[in-house]
């Protein structure tokens, strides 16, 4: 019981937040609590603690030496670059999904539903394999790209390519069930009283649904940022080059520089941590 | 039936929106699938059966099968718990908890899979009191199991979460006031209205467990037979330019997660007709 004592005040444990029929015993609340919260330390708080403990442990110094290496510079280069590339064209396609799905009723619609989603199941590593076998000299359209001399595979722009694919039901997720819920009356209205296409979406559907447009992006950038398994396969990962931070991250790991290794990891657990507290504000703004 | 034409009359953008869509799914997510398939289908039936039946091929279908059974098992008991205390407590950093639990999906694989490695190696945080007890968890199998857990950790929270909020307690007040122990509240009432949602939440997350690559790669240490999943060994077949084979395991593997994907969407029909009755 020291831990649950420790992390909570005895005074407020066991109020339950609504009426319920099972009032189990002050202990066993406590123990309940007690078990989530150790457990959420053991096995969520321990790797954030270790990541930035290691990154730090020659000093302020050496991690600073560390993330500015021409190497990890460019690795943070590129990986904001495919943020910066990704993230608005998968934002457009959220909203042009979530229009055509939630405004219009075709045959077809829930299927396509079914269909955008497939990216989320898929195995990143199969994502890689499947652009390896499309523009790879290997792969379908590998000799057609080769005879007007253009390489997609293991450059940047496969890089962009596979982030696409990985991150395109992001916005797409958010938007459906939010425009489903709101209705198509204000659209309806403002078509009615003259508006253009684009003046009621900028004007009416855009405010209604902004913060949620906003959560869907955040978190499509924190995939984007973080995706190692397909970006490790059509990238080339030559060092300076097309290596984004992930991969940087491994590569660090591989060379036992632990200290470098985790340097990087600390910057993208940040990055992880503020599309938290985002996510968080987001909740909050969609709500009121 | 008749709201049909008169909806798509009024508001513009149904062509625009259609075309940008399809075009745009074709290109990005289509397209590279069919070309993977193609390539697989090109290898003939005994190739691709000789590459996906191979003894090493079925080490891995076992390894990463067994772990991520039991880290959706593990997952399952601990996620469960967290919803429960969530909806059920007010208690200081009870809101801080609930969005501590979202940080698997925020974290990028790779530092998880660092920061898990290094904290379960031999000289590790954990791992120097592990290890002495004969639980060796960094390159063994265990460690696959535990990679995958925290990389699925908010599935089975975040589906069971809502449904929870939604048991009316008015339901449970009167099998209280009935005599029902707080068991028999739980084990009548509550379970069999978070079931579907619980059941759902294992799959999704048994599903990405079996995909997983990223923090794998770090703590698995890569032996073959003994702690080789199935995307790692396509992984190690691409870094030996035998594309054909891994095209043949990768066609396996996206099988598998179309079949995991109809399981998991049939149930969240099915609980969805089951929160309607309620």
């Amino acid at each position: 019981m020291q831990t649950a004592t420790s992390l909570v005040s005895p005074a407020a444990i066991g109020q339950p937040s609504r009426r319920h029929g099972i009032k189990p015993s002050r202990l066993s609340q406590c123990l309940l609590i007690a078990s989530a919260v150790f457990l959420s330390i053991l096995f969520i708080g321990v790797p954030m603690a270790v990541i930035f403990t290691y990154a730090f442990r020659e000093g302020i110094a050496v991690y600073f030496t560390q993330i500015l290496q021409p190497a990890t510079l460019h690795a943070v280069w590129l990986t904001v670059l495919t943020a910066i590339v990704v993230v608005p064209i998968n934002m457009i396609f959220g909203i042009c999904v979530a229009w055509l799905v939630t405004r219009f009723r075709f045959p077809g619609r829930r299927l396509l539903i079914t269909l955008i989603e497939i990216p989320f199941s898929v195995s990143p590593i199969v994502a890689g394999v499947t652009y390896l076998f499309l523009y790879g000299s290997q792969g379908l359209l590998g000799p057609l790209l080769e005879s007007y001399d253009i390489k997609i595979m293991f450059t940047v722009p496969a890089i962009f390519l596979v982030s696409l694919f990985v991150t395109s039901p992001f916005v797409a997720r958010e938007l459906i069930p939010l425009m489903q819920a709101q209705g198509s009356e204000d659209e309806e209205a403002a078509i009615t009283l003259g508006a253009t296409g684009l003046q009621t979406f900028f004007y009416v559907t855009l405010p209604n649904v902004r913060w949620a447009l906003l959560y869907g992006a955040v978190l499509c950038n924190a995939r984007v940022m973080g995706e190692f398994g397909a970006v490790s396969v059509v990238s080339g990962a030559i060092r300076g080059q097309t290596n984004t931070l992930p991969l940087q991250i491994e590569l660090l790991f591989n060379d036992y520089n632990v200290t470098g290794a985790f340097a990087a990891s600390s910057t993208l657990a940040l990055i992880a941590v503020v599309t938290l507290v985002l996510k968080y504000l987001l909740e909050r703004k969609q709500v009121s | 039936m008749f709201s049909r034409s008169s909806q798509r009359g009024i508001l513009p953008g149904f062509g625009l929106t259609l075309g940008v869509t399809l075009l745009y799914f074709v290109i990005i997510v289509a397209l590279p699938l069919l070309a993977m398939l193609y390539k697989s289908f090109n290898l003939g039936w005994a190739d691709f059966w000789s590459v996906v039946s191979s003894e090493r091929a079925l080490a891995t279908y076992r390894i990463t099968i067994g772990a991520a059974a039991l880290a959706t098992v593990l997952n399952a008991i601990f996620g469960v718990l967290l919803a429960w205390v969530l909806v059920r407590y007010e208690f200081p950093g009870r809101r801080l908890l609930d969005a501590v639990v979202d940080l698997p999906f925020a974290l990028p694989t790779a530092v998880a899979g660092l920061a898990l490695v290094t904290v379960f190696s031999s000289n590790g945080w954990f791992g120097q009191y592990l290890e002495p007890l004969g639980i060796k968890v960094a390159y063994a199998p265990l460690g696959i199991a535990l990679a995958m857990m925290f990389t699925s950790i908010p599935f089975v929270v975040r589906t069971v979460q809502p449904v929870l909020e939604d048991v009316a307690a008015d339901v449970e007040e009167a099998a209280r006031s009935l005599g029902a122990t707080n068991w028999q509240i739980f084990a009548r009432i509550i379970w069999p209205a978070i079931f579907p949602a619980f059941i759902a939440g294992c799959s999704l997350s048994f599903a990405r467990s079996l995909g997983e690559f990223g923090a794998i790669v770090f703590i698995s240490g890569n032996l073959p037979f003994e702690t080789e999943v199935m995307s790692l060994l396509v992984f190690i077949r691409l870094d030996e330019y035998d594309y054909p084979a891994a095209a043949a395991l990768a066609t396996v593997m996206l099988v598998t997660a179309f079949v995991m994907l109809f399981v998991t969407n049939s149930i969240q029909a099915w609980q969805l007709r089951y929160a309607d009755r309620n």
